[in-house]
């Protein structure tokens, strides 16, 4: 176990002189600047001496106050929960950065991100091919800069450089951006033999709304209908770590029952997804039964949903400072749970016991534990590759650290896992759900926000359904938003699909897509 | 009742009522699976829509696209010529016996599969290979298991096939017939693209066979290789039937018993649809390398049945 007096000695020694204005702020988050050359040290003493993960980078334009652009370095580590957030500044002039990609593979698409959207340079990086970046973009266009305005475009007429596969008897199957089920656009390219995968390089970016930039200038609260809209299917969650940040930039504790309340809220959201895809996985294994099931009991919980919180999707029920509403009297909503939760199990009972889809399940799309590690993998489909981490568990939050529940974990990384992990986490939802409403303490709702303090990075963690939610934010002198990084697990996740598949045969790829199920819209953002 | 007006009767009555039958098995499997379902009608209607629609064609296709459906349709109307369905003997089992029957099967696959390539998409390639993966290792089975069938009856005629069974009915629990009939319903379930081979419900083009093929079509095209999948579905159901359980096909061309036939044949797909809608229900897709193992099985109990007819003749 680190404390943070031996981690402040740690960054002191690695990086005599080059880390300065270190300060603790929050009880558990070290802040401090650092030296542009020492980067690379920052990422070895940390990672090496203490343990912590890169969890992400933030590109931030403060060309106006700063004179220069300031990317943040958050680091968290696995098991114990403390952060460290670096700033490092890159010049307004010709801005560059030393890139981490030959360490750490989730830093190298932060940093491919970072240069599509401001423009800052990752000097050394082994792949910079665009991330973000739609082909229609003039090559002097930065989104995200703040002086970046409207501009028309137009098709450069150049095709995405997708890695090629050469060779006989290989071939390229196209498929997408649209696609013949109701679903986000993402094109997926398979180099193919005969019916063996051996390369799938995925593109998105399709669904870019500038999500990031639309929460600048709006007051904190102001914040909260765009955080809903982040994914549909993870209102509570993105909500959540929206509310949680503002409440930690300025400084305010949540009353125990908003706490509570907040609890309830994510596992339900966790519940419907967890059931409504365990009948998509079995769809997609032709078992149209379980499908129709889970979709009937998904009503049932979207049903109780509006009766809680008076949204099927559970929008307007959070802001910051705690939530907009109580529970409705004479309503047993824990028991309705765990009724549906039973209607649920017999269904995942039924599906399980037939070998002909056990049989599409097993060893299909195995993501190894190295793999996973390399990639930064959360969530469920970490757990599933026997990657142990819950922020739940790890970085208590709302009042998950007064509850009692289980993080299952397997190992086999294959769609059965993933399918088996999250019926396990159903169960400790509901189990989540009755506690939270037995122990609801009496009390406030919600608390007013304090002023926030201007050009104060905050930031918070969240275990939405998919896994790990990051919001870092910033305020202005005004105490609008200044800037707002949103992390979706999709973010991380996406990309180890690809190998996933890899010696996976095609029709295997959408189940393995299914188990996996990350959003597009929280990617593109 | 003229000879040939019954031969006629037979077409029109197979035509019209494929389209049913598919909707009755759609009906049954949304009805095991707790939903309200489209009522068995319901593919009419989608053939009304179809027909009325304009029918769109890649700028990449050849007159080979434009030709298949037809090609198709064809082939698998010729074969509702050929098949006993409500009577024995007819004049038209002198045209052609249970090799024309499969190999006039294949013609509409071998156009189908071609119809698939034309185009030049992705999918419609991936669809081709399939389908005709499985239909190489379906069509020796559909040989073989009619023929162990004909080894009985002493003749490739279908129509004497059917007829030796029903003046001998005992014939119908010797070894041979019961193993041919489960060879055959294998192979009927292969050929006609439904579960555990091919998901005829499914939108996941990566995974379909037939649908995959015809993914390019839309309009009265689409609508003809709709009614023709149909149609073959009709066909092999009916042959699955009059096959195994001759009773109530009419052997004279009284409209007593051509009526009576009508009633049993009816009673006879509708036990059929149910216990492909039950089967539907039950299984899951099986993994694309494991068909072939399935077909192999199926295979190896038609030279099983083959055998036993043989040296039980």
């Amino acid at each position: 176990m680190n404390d943070l007096g031996s981690i402040i000695n740690a960054l002191n020694q690695a990086l005599p002189g080059r880390a300065t204005v270190i300060r603790i702020a929050r009880t558990n988050e070290i802040h401090c600047r650092v030296d542009p050359t020492a980067v690379r040290d920052l990422f070895a003493a940390l990672s090496r001496t203490c343990g912590a993960e890169l969890v992400l980078m933030v590109g931030n334009d403060r060309r106006e106050d700063r004179g220069g652009f300031e990317i943040h370095y958050l680091f968290a580590h696995r098991r114990e929960n403390w952060f460290v957030d670096a700033a490092v500044p890159a010049p307004a002039e010709d801005p560059r950065i030393v890139s981490l990609g030959t360490l750490c593979y989730p830093a190298s698409r932060f940093e491919r991100e970072i240069f599509d959207l401001f423009g800052v340079v990752p000097a050394g990086h082994p792949d910079p091919r665009p991330l973000v970046r739609h082909g229609f973009w003039p090559k002097d266009y930065f989104p995200l800069r703040k002086d970046a305005g409207p501009r028309t475009f137009s098709d450069d007429g150049r095709p995405f450089p997708f890695q090629e596969v050469g060779g006989e008897g290989i071939y390229e199957i196209p498929v997408g951006p649209v696609h013949a089920g109701v679903i986000e656009p993402g094109h997926f390219r398979f180099s193919v033999v005969g019916e063996t995968i051996i390369d799938m390089k995925a593109r998105f970016y399709f669904t870019h709304k500038g999500t990031e930039k639309l929460f600048e200038g709006r007051r904190p609260q102001e914040g909260v209908e765009l955080a809903e809209r982040i994914s549909g299917d993870t209102t509570v969650g993105h909500t959540l770590a929206f509310c949680q940040a503002i409440e930690s930039l300025s400084g305010v504790a949540v009353p125990p029952r908003a706490r509570y309340l907040r609890v309830v809220l994510l596992e339900l959201e966790r519940l419907y997804n967890h059931v409504a895809d365990f009948g998509m996985i079995a769809n997609d294994t032709g078992f149209a039964f379980a499908h129709s099931h889970c979709f009937r009991i998904r009503e049932r919980l979207l049903r109780l949903n509006k009766r809680a919180s008076g949204s099927r999707l559970l929008r307007g029920s959070l802001i910051p400072g705690g939530v907009v509403q109580d529970l409705p009297r004479d309503f047993d909503l824990a028991g309705e749970v765990e009724s549906a939760l039973a209607d649920f199990q017999e269904i995942v009972e039924i599906t399980l016991a037939n070998r002909m889809v056990t049989d599409r399940l097993e060893g299909t799309g195995q993501l190894t534990a190295r793999t996973a590690r390399d990639h930064g993998v959360v969530g469920f489909v970490g757990r599933a590759s026997g990657i142990d981490t819950d922020a739940r568990r790890d970085h208590p939050f709302a009042a998950y650290g007064e509850l009692k529940f289980k993080v299952p974990v397997l190992e086999s990384g294959d769609v059965k896992a993933r399918t088996l992990v999250r019926v396990a986490e159903a169960r400790e939802s509901a189990r989540l759900i009755r506690q939270a409403l037995e122990r609801l303490p009496a009390g406030p709702l919600s608390v007013p926000l304090n002023a926030c303090p201007p050009f104060e990075p905050a930031f918070s963690v969240v275990e939405g359904w998919r896994g790990a939610i990051v919001h870092w934010l910033m305020a202005d002198a005004a105490g609008k938003l200044y800037r707002v990084k949103i992390m979706d697990p999709s973010f991380v996740n996406w990309h180890s699909l690809s190998y996933a598949l890899l010696k996976n045969i095609v029709p295997d790829f959408p189940l393995c897509n299914k188990s996996y199920n990350q959003s597009y819209s929280g990617n593109d953002l | 009742m003229s000879a040939w007006f019954v031969e006629i009767f037979q077409v029109v009555f197979v035509v019209a009522l494929a389209p049913g039958l598919v909707g009755l098995i759609r009906w049954i499997k949304a009805r095991l699976q707790s939903r309200l379902g489209a009522p068995p009608g319901q593919p009419y209607r989608e053939l009304g829509k179809l027909f009325h629609k304009e029918a769109v064609v890649s700028k990449n296709a050849s007159w080979i696209f434009r030709f298949a459906p037809y090609a198709v349709s064809a082939s698998t109307l010729a074969i509702a010529f050929l098949v006993p369905v409500l009577v024995v003997p007819r004049r038209l089992d002198m045209v052609g016996d249970l090799f024309v029957v499969v190999y006039l099967l294949l013609l509409g696959t071998f156009w189908l599969a071609l119809a698939g390539l034309d185009p030049g998409s992705a999918f419609g390639g991936m669809g081709s290979s399939r389908e005709v993966t499985v239909a190489a290792l379906a069509e020796p089975t559909t040989a073989t298991a009619i023929f162990s069938l004909a080894l009985g009856a002493g003749s490739t005629n279908l129509g004497a096939i059917v007829a030796a069974a029903l003046n001998d009915p005992w014939t119908v629990l010797t070894p041979g017939h019961l193993l041919a009939f489960a060879a055959l319903f294998i192979v009927a379930i292969a050929e006609t693209g439904r579960l555990p081979v091919d998901n005829p419900s499914t939108h996941l083009e990566l995974t379909m066979i037939h649908e995959a093929m015809i993914l390019e079509y839309s309009g009265r095209y689409l609508a003809l290789l709709e009614w023709a999948a149909w149609l073959k579905l009709f066909v092999f159901l009916s042959l699955l039937a009059n096959l195994f359980f001759p009773w109530g096909i009419a052997t004279t061309l009284t409209p007593g018993a051509l009526s009576w036939a009508i009633v049993t044949l009816l009673v006879k797909l509708a036990l059929l649809a149910v216990v492909i809608a039950v089967m539907e229900t039950r299984v899951a897709k099986l993994r694309l390398f494991r068909v072939p193992e399935l077909l192999t099985a199926s295979f190896v109990l038609a030279l099983l049945a083959i055998t036993s007819s043989f040296l039980l003749r």
